[in-house]
C-alpha cells in the first residue's frame, strides 16, 4: 500500500519539481552573469503559456510530427519515475534497472530526431544528425558506467544499488569516481548544455536539441520544454540516487523516514543544479568536430572504471 | 576497515594523478596542456602526502613539498615563462589524433595491469594497484612523448612520466629519502637542460616543431 503511495508521489514529484530545477539553474546563471534574470518559476508560467496557444503544424507533416512531443515526454517521464529518489519502497521498483532506462531515453529521442526530420526542413536533418551522433557515443558511456556500477552491487536495479551502498558495502572505489565522471560527462551532453549544446541559443550554426523542434508550437512545444526539463532532473535525481544515495529511505522506514528522503532529495538536487550552472558559466562551448573526443573520453572512463573493478578483483 | 579506507583514499588519488594523464593527452592548447600538467603534480603532493600520513613515514612529507614546489608551482610557471618568451604556436600539434591516443591510452592502462598483476603476485595486496596505478602513468607520459610533434609538450610527457616514478615510489613501503631528492633535483637539471635546449633548437630552425631535427645533418658548412 505504501509502496504505491510512495510510487505515485514520486510520478508527481519529479514533473512538478522539474521546472522549478531548470527554472533555478536559469536563475542561478542570470546571477553569475550579473544579471538579474528571471524569477525560478518562470518555466512554470512558460509552459502555461504555451498549452495555452493554438498549435501551428506544417502542412507537410504527418501524424509522426504530432505524436512525437507526447511520446518523448512520457518516455522520459516514465523513466524518471524508476529513479528512486527519495525510497526505494517503490511499486516499480523491482521492474525498473538502469538499462531499461537508458532504452527509455533512447525511445525519446528517437522521436524526437524523427520528428525532426518528418516536416523536411533543413535545420530539423541537421539536429537529427548532430543529436544522433551525440546519442551514439553517451549511450554506451552510460551502459558502460551501468556496467561498471552493477559489477560492483551486483544488480542493475537502483534501488538495489541504493540498498547495497546503504548497506555499507561499498568503499570509496577508484571505479566509482570515474563512473561518477563519465556520467557526469554523459548527462551534460544528453542534456545539450555547455559544453555540447547551449540551452539557451537559438543561433542557427551551433543549435543541436533546438534546431530538431524549431517548427513546434502551442502545446506541443510545451511537452517537448517538458520533456527536457523531467530530463535535466532526472539526471540529477540519478547522479544524486547513484553515487550519493545518502538519505534514501528504505522498505520499512516510517512517514518520517520519507520525509527525511524527500529533504535529503531536494538539498542534493538543488546543490548539483547550483554546481551546473556554475560550471555553464565558467566554460565555454565546445565545437561540433570535438563532441566525439569529449564523449569519447567519458566512453573511456567508463571502460576504465570497468577495468580498475578487475584490479580490485584480482588483488 | 580503516587500514582499507586508507588504501582506497589512496587509489582514488592515484586515480586522480592518471586521470590528470589523460587530460594531458586530450588537451589541444598549451597553456591547458601545462595547467593539467600543474594538477597532477598537485594531485601528486597530495598522493604523497597521504602516503606520509598513512605510512607513518615523515620523510614522505618531504617528498610531496617538493612535489608541490617543484612540479606543482616551478616547472609549469617556467614552461609558461618559456612558451611565452619564445613565442611559438599556442596549439598542440598531434601525430596522432586525439581520440586514437587517448584509445592507445586506455590499452595502455589495461597493458600496465596485465603486465603488473602477475610480476607482483607476492607482494603485498594492496600496493600492488597504486603500482599498477603509475605504470600507467609512466606509459601514458611516454605516449605523450610520442605522439606529440612540439619540443614543450614531449618535455611536459617526460615530467609526466617522472610524476609516475615518483607515484610508484611513494606507494612502495621504505624507499629512502636519498633516491627522491636525487630524483627530484635531476628532474631541474633536465627542466633547465631541455630550457637551453628550446632557445637552441628555435635559434636554429625557427620552431621547435622536432620533426625538424630529423632531416637535420649536421652544419656542413
Amino acid at each position: 500500500m505504501n509502496a504505491m503511495l510512495w510510487q505515485i508521489l514520486q510520478i508527481i514529484l519529479v514533473v512538478a519539481l522539474a521546472p522549478l530545477v531548470t527554472g533555478y539553474v536559469r536563475w542561478v546563471k542570470a546571477r553569475l552573469n550579473g544579471r538579474r534574470g528571471p524569477v525560478p518559476i518562470q518555466p512554470y508560467r512558460d509552459l502555461y503559456r504555451l498549452l495555452q496557444k493554438e498549435a501551428i503544424v506544417a502542412h507537410s507533416a504527418s501524424w509522426i510530427f504530432r505524436a512525437a512531443p507526447y511520446v518523448t515526454f512520457a518516455s522520459v517521464w516514465l523513466a524518471a519515475c524508476i529513479v528512486p529518489t527519495f525510497t526505494t519502497n517503490m511499486v516499480l521498483a523491482p521492474a525498473a534497472d538502469l538499462i531499461a532506462l537508458v532504452a527509455l531515453l533512447a525511445v525519446g529521442r528517437f522521436w524526437t530526431a524523427l520528428a525532426g526530420m518528418d516536416v523536411g526542413t533543413a535545420f530539423g536533418g541537421l539536429g537529427a544528425s548532430r543529436e544522433m551522433l551525440i546519442a551514439s557515443l553517451a549511450e554506451p558511456a552510460m551502459l558502460m558506467v551501468t556496467f561498471s556500477l552493477s559489477l560492483i552491487s551486483g544488480t542493475t536495479a537502483p534501488a538495489q544499488i541504493v540498498s547495497f551502498v546503504l548497506a555499507g558495502n561499498v568503499g570509496v572505489e577508484v571505479s566509482l569516481g570515474l563512473a561518477l565522471a563519465a556520467l557526469v560527462m554523459v548527462a551534460i551532453a544528453e542534456n545539450g548544455r555547455i559544453p555540447i549544446d547551449n540551452p539557451a541559443t537559438h543561433l542557427e550554426l551551433t543549435m543541436v536539441h533546438e534546431a530538431m523542434v524549431l517548427e513546434y508550437s502551442g502545446r506541443h512545444l510545451a511537452m517537448i520544454e517538458a520533456a527536457g526539463m523531467v530530463r535535466l532532473t532526472l539526471f540529477i535525481a540519478l547522479i544524486a540516487t547513484l553515487f550519493a544515495p545518502w538519505g534514501i529511505a528504505q522498505p520499512g522506514a516510517g512517514a518520517l523516514g520519507v520525509l527525511v528522503g524527500m529533504g535529503a532529495f531536494l538539498a542534493k538536487t538543488f546543490l548539483l543544479a547550483s554546481t551546473l550552472a556554475v560550471f555553464e558559466t565558467s566554460i565555454a562551448k565546445m565545437r561540433v568536430f570535438r563532441y566525439a573526443d569529449f564523449l569519447g573520453g567519458a566512453l573511456l572512463l567508463g571502460l576504465l572504471a570497468t577495468i580498475f573493478l578487475y584490479v580490485s578483483e584480482a588483488v | 576497515m580503516n587500514q582499507q579506507f586508507s588504501y582506497d583514499i589512496a587509489h582514488l588519488i592515484g586515480a586522480t594523478v592518471l586521470m590528470a594523464g589523460f587530460s594531458l593527452l586530450y588537451q589541444r592548447r598549451l597553456f591547458a596542456v601545462l595547467n593539467s600538467f600543474a594538477f597532477q603534480a598537485l594531485a601528486l603532493a597530495a598522493a604523497a602526502a597521504w602516503q606520509a600520513h598513512v605510512q607513518d613515514a615523515p620523510h614522505l612529507y618531504f617528498t610531496a613539498a617538493i612535489a608541490l614546489l617543484f612540479k606543482a608551482i616551478a616547472v609549469p610557471f617556467a614552461l609558461h615563462w618559456l612558451v611565452e618568451r619564445l613565442g611559438i604556436h599556442r596549439a598542440v600539434e598531434t601525430a596522432l589524433s586525439i581520440g586514437w591516443t587517448m584509445i592507445v591510452g586506455v590499452a595502455l592502462v589495461a597493458l600496465s595491469i596485465m603486465l603488473v598483476l602477475p610480476v607482483t603476485a607476492a607482494a603485498a595486496a594492496l600496493t600492488r594497484e597504486s603500482l599498477a596505478l603509475a605504470m600507467s602513468v609512466v606509459l601514458l607520459g611516454m605516449l605523450m612523448m610520442i605522439t606529440r610533434r612540439n619540443a614543450v609538450t614531449q618535455v611536459v610527457g617526460f615530467m609526466a612520466l617522472e610524476n609516475g616514478l615518483i607515484l610508484a615510489a611513494v606507494s612502495a613501503k621504505g624507499m629512502p629519502l636519498v633516491v627522491e631528492i636525487s630524483i627530484a633535483f635531476s628532474v631541474l637539471v633536465a627542466m633547465t637542460l631541455f630550457g637551453i635546449f628550446f632557445f637552441r633548437i628555435r635559434e636554429r630552425f625557427d620552431s621547435l616543431d622536432v620533426a625538424y631535427l630529423e632531416s637535420y645533418r649536421g652544419d656542413r658548412s
